[in-house]
C-alpha cells in the first residue's frame, strides 16, 4: 500500500457529555509519574492513562487504529513518551484541529502522522464521523472519506520538511547520512 | 523586510530566507537536556551514532533539575546515564545541586538576548524574558540538535499584546500573568510569538517578567517578549497578525482554579476555600524576590496548624540569596519546608505530590487534574498562597 494513504477505526475522544475533548494535555496522555520510563513497549499500556472516560484505550485499541481529538491536543510538557506511547500501540494517525507546537513537532520527528482535520466541529455535529467507523485518507493531498458512512472530510496536507521526514520514516534517517538536511 | 523580534532572532541564526509560516533550519546556541528526556537523549544519540561525539560538547549540557536529588532509583539511574555520557564527551552538567535549568541558564549567562537555545524543558520559552529565542523539544529533536547544532522550525506570527492602564498595587506580575491566561486563553496567541507592551508589561521585573514569559506555553503560545527600556525591539513597520488590547486597569490578585491554568478568577471570588497545603516556587515564582515577597507576609506569623507550606527555591544562587538576606530565616521560623532547588512542586519529583482529596494552593504554573497528584491545585502568586497557609484557606494577605 503507498504509505501516503491510512486506512483505520476512528476512535473520537469524546467526554461524557458527549463533547469532543480540547486541550488534552500531555499529563493526561502519558503521566509525568510514568516520566522515567524510556523503553517503547513498556509505554503503550499507559496511554490516556490520565484522561477521564479514556483510561481504558490501550485495551480497546488495535493497530491502524485512528484518534481523532479536539483543538490544542498535546498540551503542556515536552515528553516524547506522550508521541511513544502511540507509536507503542502502533496508532495509524492522529486527527485534530491542531496541536501544541512541541507536540507536534514530537511527533512529526517520531514519524506519526498527526494531521490537522479542518472543519471537525461540523462533521461531528452532523454524525459525519463517529468512533467505529472506518476512515481512509491521503496525507499528501488532504483528502479523506468515511467508509462507513457516505461522508468526506480535508486534512490540512502534510508539506516540507514534515513530509519528507514522514517518508524517511523518522528525523534521524531523515538526517542521514549528512547529519543536516 | 521589516522583522518582528522572533524573525529576527531566527534570522541571525539561519541561512534560509525568514517569513511567518516558512519553515527553516536554524542554528542552536546552546542545547541541553534535563534528567528527564536526558536519559532518553543519550539513548537515542547512542543508537543513531555510535560512537560518534556531539556536534560542539561546549554548546551542550546537562540540568538536572526534576528530581534533585534522586528520590527513585529510576531518576537515579537516568541521571548517572547522562552523567557518564557527558564525562566522555566533556559536556558540563549542572548537576542537582544547581536549580532549575532555564533559570540557571539565564543565570549562567548561557541564554542570552538574541541567542538560540533547546532543551528538554516545556517551559524553555521562558527564556523570552532575556530575549532569547528558547524552546522546549522532545529527545529526538535534542538528540538530533547535539548532534547537529541544528533545528527545523516553522517560523510563528507575531502578536502585539497591548496592556492598558495600571494593576492595582496588590496585584503582582503573576496575577497579571493568570489575567492574561484567561483573557488570551489558549487561542489568542497559539502558536504565535507575543510581544507585550504598555506601562505594566514594561513595569516588570527582571524576576516579573520570568514570571510572565514562564506562562507562554500555558497560553499555547510560541513564545513571549516583554518591552523594555534598551531590550532588543521589532523592526519598525514589522508585520504582525493581530493586535490584542487587555486593559489592566486596577487589575485585582488573580487565582486560577482547577481544572486549568486558563480559568482565572479574581481573588475574591475564591475567597474561604480550605486548603492543605502550599506550594512557593518553581520557574514561575521561585525567585528571590517572590521569596522574599512570601517572606514579608509570613514574617511574624505561623502556617496554620495541619496545613504544609513547601519553598522550592529556584536556583543555589536564589538559596543563598535568601540565606543572606534572612528570608530563609523567615520562612523556616514560619514553619515554612524549605526544600532543594529544582523543579519540584510542580511535578513528581523531589518535593512531592498531592493526595486524593487534598487542597493546594500553588505558585506553580499548570493545575491541569492530575499534574501534581489527585488533589486539586489553585495557582496564585507568592503573597496570596503565603497568606492563604496563614489562614488555612484562600486569603490575601490584607485579610490576616
Amino acid at each position: 500500500m503507498d504509505t501516503d494513504i491510512r486506512q483505520g477505526r476512528l476512535w473520537v475522544l469524546l467526554d461524557a457529555a458527549g463533547r469532543i475533548i480540547e486541550d488534552i494535555d500531555t499529563d493526561q496522555i502519558f503521566h509525568n509519574a510514568h516520566l522515567a520510563i524510556s523503553d517503547i513497549a513498556q509505554m503503550g499500556p499507559l496511554a490516556f492513562g490520565n484522561l477521564e472516560g479514556w483510561t481504558d484505550f490501550p485495551g480497546k485499541c488495535a493497530p491502524g487504529d485512528i484518534i481523532v481529538a479536539g483543538r490544542n491536543f498535546g498540551a503542556g510538557s515536552s515528553r516524547q513518551q506522550a508521541v511513544d506511547c502511540f507509536i507503542a500501540l502502533k496508532v495509524g494517525a492522529i486527527l485534530a484541529p491542531s496541536y501544541s507546537a512541541i507536540y507536534f513537532r514530537n511527533a512529526v520527528n517520531s514519524g506519526l502522522p498527526v494531521l490537522k482535520i479542518l472543519d471537525l466541529d461540523r462533521l461531528l455535529a452532523q454524525r459525519k464521523l463517529a468512533s467505529g467507523d472506518v476512515v481512509r485518507f491521503d496525507v499528501r493531498t488532504g483528502k479523506g472519506g468515511n467508509l462507513t458512512r457516505p461522508a468526506v472530510f480535508a486534512l490540512d496536507p502534510m508539506g516540507g520538511v514534515q513530509y519528507d521526514i514522514f517518508r524517511a520514516g523518522d528525523l534521524f534517517k531523515y538526517g542521514k547520512p549528512a547529519g543536516t538536511k | 523586510m521589516a522583522k518582528t523580534i522572533i524573525e529576527k532572532i531566527i534570522q541571525s541564526h539561519s541561512p534560509d530566507e525568514v517569513a511567518p509560516g516558512r519553515i527553516v533550519w536554524m542554528d542552536l546556541d546552546v542545547r541541553s537536556a534535563r534528567d528527564f528526556g536526558g536519559a532518553n537523549v543519550v539513548k537515542n544519540f547512542e543508537r543513531e551514532y555510535p560512537g560518534e561525539s556531539p556536534a560542539d560538547a561546549r554548546k551542550t549540557f546537562f540540568t538536572f533539575d526534576l528530581c534533585a536529588p534522586a528520590c527513585s532509583l529510576k531518576y537515579a539511574d537516568n541521571q548517572q546515564l547522562c552523567r557518564d555520557f557527558a564525562r566522555k564527551h566533556g559536556i558540563r552538567v549542572y548537576d542537582v545541586d544547581a536549580g532549575i535549568g532555564s533559570h540557571v541558564m539565564i543565570e549562567e549567562g548561557l541564554a542570552a538576548p538574541g541567542t538560540t537555545v533547546v532543551g528538554t524543558d516545556s517551559h524553555l520559552n521562558i527564556l523570552g524574558a532575556v530575549e532569547c529565542f528558547g524552546q522546549g523539544m522532545g529527545d529526538v529533536d535534542i538528540a538530533f540538535a547535539f548532534k547537529t547544532g541544528r533545528a527545523w522550525f516553522e517560523v510563528p506570527e507575531s502578536v502585539k499584546v497591548v496592556l492598558k492602564g495600571t494593576p492595582s498595587a496588590q496585584a503582582g506580575a503573576k496575577d497579571l500573568t493568570l489575567f492574561l491566561c484567561r483573557e488570551l486563553g489558549t487561542k489568542k496567541i497559539a502558536l504565535r510569538s507575543a510581544e507585550f507592551s504598555g506601562p505594566a508589561a514594561e513595569a516588570l521585573s527582571p524576576a516579573g517578567r520570568i514570571t510572565l514569559c514562564s506562562m507562554i506555553t500555558e497560553m499555547a503560545g510560541i513564545i513571549g517578549f516583554v518591552s523594555r527600556e534598551g531590550g532588543l525591539a521589532a523592526d519598525l513597520g514589522a508585520a504582525y497578525t493581530a493586535v490584542v488590547e487587555v486593559d489592566v486597569t486596577g487589575l485585582p490578585p488573580q487565582v486560577a482554579v482547577p481544572p486549568s491554568p486558563n480559568t482565572v478568577k479574581p481573588l475574591a471570588g475564591v475567597k474561604g476555600i480550605k486548603i492543605d497545603s502550599g506550594f512557593i516556587g518553581s520557574c514561575t515564582n521561585g525567585r528571590t524576590e517572590d521569596l522574599a515577597r512570601a517572606a514579608e507576609v509570613l514574617r511574624g506569623r505561623k502556617v496554620k496548624p495541619g496545613v504544609m507550606l513547601k519553598v522550592v527555591p529556584a536556583t543555589r544562587r536564589v538559596y543563598e540569596e535568601i540565606l543572606e538576606r534572612g528570608i530563609l530565616e523567615t520562612l523556616f521560623r514560619s514553619g515554612a519546608i524549605v526544600i532543594n532547588p529544582g523543579c519540584g512542586g510542580c511535578a513528581e519529583g523531589h518535593a512531592g505530590l498531592t493526595g486524593k482529596g487534598e487542597t493546594q494552593i500553588s505558585t506553580g504554573n499548570r493545575n491541569f487534574p492530575g499534574k501534581q497528584g489527585k488533589g486539586k491545585t489553585y495557582l496564585a502568586g507568592p503573597a496570596v498562597a503565603a497568606a492563604s497557609c496563614v489562614a488555612g484557606e484562600i486569603r490575601g494577605p490584607e485579610d490576616l
